[in-house]
């Protein structure tokens, strides 16, 4: 295979039974595309942080391989881990060392020169905006600034795949912009990109390629505007010139019903046309004001997912 | 890519180790202070107060006799305490995965932390040995005994507390070990006396204790005279680096208390 078309990231058939018994990962397989901007979703439970750790080496697996562009981390998990940057879900640092001091020290477990890791930390932070909390106690910063402060540290090695196991959980809308800036540059720059996230308009906005992880089996996987295709139905919330009228109108395939008495809740085939609805509304005496989609599209193709699969199990 | 150094590990290394020292200079209060205080009481009450009434032991005065016991305890003590509250620390605080995902080989982690305790031993001894040096006639006449001691004593305790903080789930775990386990070793191990005073049974019991070849060698390394043989504290000293390294690399290696 040339070197170009290797994964940044192959996992093959991977399992993982905790001690208990517990089954996280049921045969897992999945491939990550060099440079690519990937989403890994699934509800709570699913099996995403065990896949996460199992890939950064802080869970061990059961059985199945795992690749960093070509380098098994089982066989050369050192040469793997050079080629890794994580950002975890829950804050890892010491409390008690500065940011300038953690950034430094994390680069010399990379065998990183202080000298260059001090280069580095100061323009990581500098991209962090922290710069100016380099040297104040890592516990007395806010939320935000200690998740910036993650993904600074996991910069500080300059990795070929960065993986952020929800790095704007608790964010305010102002700085989770900010991150995803940062995170669409580091993208940009050729570092393949692996997020799990709740905010599924943040995937939708960010990520090319995605997978939905449900009980411990990846349910979908691929390109984000091919499976946002597959949803076959479309919501819409129409704001509506005066009072509804009592006898909402029946239209062929459309699903209506008054969310109150200025607005309608409409749910579509996406393969019609809106024209046919607003010609059927407006014979029926409703004249719409304006409309706006009723949920992210991705959030309806995930709650159907794996919604669905819950209801079959 | 990362712009690695040609010495990666030892970058790593030092990394840790340099991080351990200014986190014992940073809580200096707690880490260099206290045993300078409860050794300058021991010196005061038992060599000075109590020692001028006990008279000779071993051929040397009493607080002369106590003087290396003292600072072996100290040196056990503070190497045994650094890397257990250090090393459960950064487990309880999470710390421990910057490491875990980093390329560090285990030896290396490992590696980092044990010098990091030993260096504390080795600061807290020269404290407590100056201190004595006040108040004693001990002047080390085997330096090469003296700190091949110290650094084969700091090492197996620091690793002995590896192996406590990687078992460990909580905080009363790594204090459990020094109160039922290392202080009765420590004052078993001949610091006080002179394991010629015991009965055959006592004398025989104290050679399963591994404080005492420390206490014995540590003694000749300032007294020149020892219960033992130097030779067989040395291999003893030597084999319990072995043992409880491998131990601990095992530990690392099968990632039990750090991967799940």
């Amino acid at each position: 295979m040339p070197m170009s078309q290797t994964p940044a990231l192959e996992i093959r058939d991977l399992r993982k039974v905790y001690a208990g018994g517990v089954e996280a990962l049921k045969g897992v397989s999945l491939d990550v595309h060099p440079g690519d901007f990937f989403a890994l979703l699934g509800p709570n439970g699913a099996g995403k942080s065990t896949l996460i750790g199992i890939v950064s080496s802080l869970v061990n697996a059961s059985s199945g391989s795992v690749k960093v562009f070509g380098v098994d981390i089982e066989q050369d998990r050192e040469a793997a881990m050079r080629l890794l940057g994580l950002v975890p879900q829950e804050v890892n640092f010491n409390f008690f060392e500065k940011p300038f001091e953690i950034l430094c020290n994390y680069a010399g477990f990379y065998g990183i020169p202080r000298a260059e890791a001090k280069l580095r930390a100061e323009q990581e932070l500098r991209r962090a905006q922290l710069w100016d909390k380099a040297q104040t106690t890592a516990r007395t910063l806010s939320g935000g600034m200690k998740r910036r402060l993650m993904i600074a540290r996991a910069m500080m090695t300059r990795p070929r795949l960065l993986i952020l196991d929800e790095p704007t959980a608790g964010v305010d809308i102002e700085i989770r912009r900010g991150m995803w800036r940062t995170l669409k540059e580091v993208n940009a720059a050729g570092t393949t990109v692996i997020l799990t996230t709740h905010y599924l308009e943040e995937a939708e906005s960010l990520c090319r390629n995605l997978a939905i992880i449900d009980g411990g089996h990846i349910i979908e996987n691929g390109p984000m505007k091919t499976l946002l295709a597959k949803l076959d139905v479309e919501g819409f919330l129409l704001d509506i010139d005066g009072d509804l009228p009592t006898e909402l109108p029946h239209i062929e395939g459309v699903i209506i019903h008054a969310e109150d008495s200025h607005t309608l809740d409409l749910e579509m085939p996406r393969a019609m046309v809106l024209n046919s609805v607003f010609a059927s509304l407006d014979g029926a005496g409703i004249r719409v004001r304006s409309m706006r989609t009723k949920t992210n599209r991705l959030e309806e193709l995930f709650v159907r997912l794996t919604g669905a699969k819950e209801v079959a199990a | 890519m990362s712009t690695t150094s040609s010495h990666p590990n030892l970058v790593a290394l030092l990394t840790i180790a340099r991080r351990e020292v200014m986190r014992i200079l940073r809580i200096w209060a707690q880490t260099l202070v206290p045993p300078a205080i409860t050794m300058t009481l021991y010196f005061l009450i038992f060599g000075s107060l109590i020692g001028s009434r006990i008279g000779d032991m071993g051929g040397y005065n009493y607080m002369d006799f106590i003087v290396p016991g003292l600072v072996m305890m100290s040196i056990i003590q503070n190497s045994y305490g650094n890397i257990s509250s250090s090393f459960f620390g950064a487990k309880f605080g999470r710390h421990i995965e910057e490491m875990l995902v980093s390329p560090m080989p285990n030896w290396v982690i490992l590696g980092g932390y044990v010098a990091g305790a030993v260096l504390r031993g080795v600061l807290v001894g020269v404290i407590v040995l100056g201190i004595a040096m006040l108040f004693t006639h001990v002047r080390i006449p085997h330096p090469v005994v003296t700190i091949t001691t110290v650094l084969l004593g700091a090492t197996i305790f620091s690793l002995a507390g590896f192996v406590n903080a990687v078992y460990a789930k909580k905080f009363d775990d790594v204090a459990i070990v020094p109160t039922f386990i290392l202080t009765p070793l420590t004052y078993l191990g001949g610091v006080f006396y002179s394991v010629k005073m015991l009965p055959d049974w006592a004398q025989t019991m104290t050679h399963a204790n591994p404080v005492f070849y420390m206490v014995n060698a540590f003694r000749y390394g300032l007294l020149g005279s020892s219960d033992i043989p130097v030779g067989i504290a040395y291999a003893l000293m030597i084999g319990f680096v072995i043992v409880l390294g491998a131990l601990s690399l095992w530990l690392l290696k099968r990632g039990i208390g750090l991967r799940s």
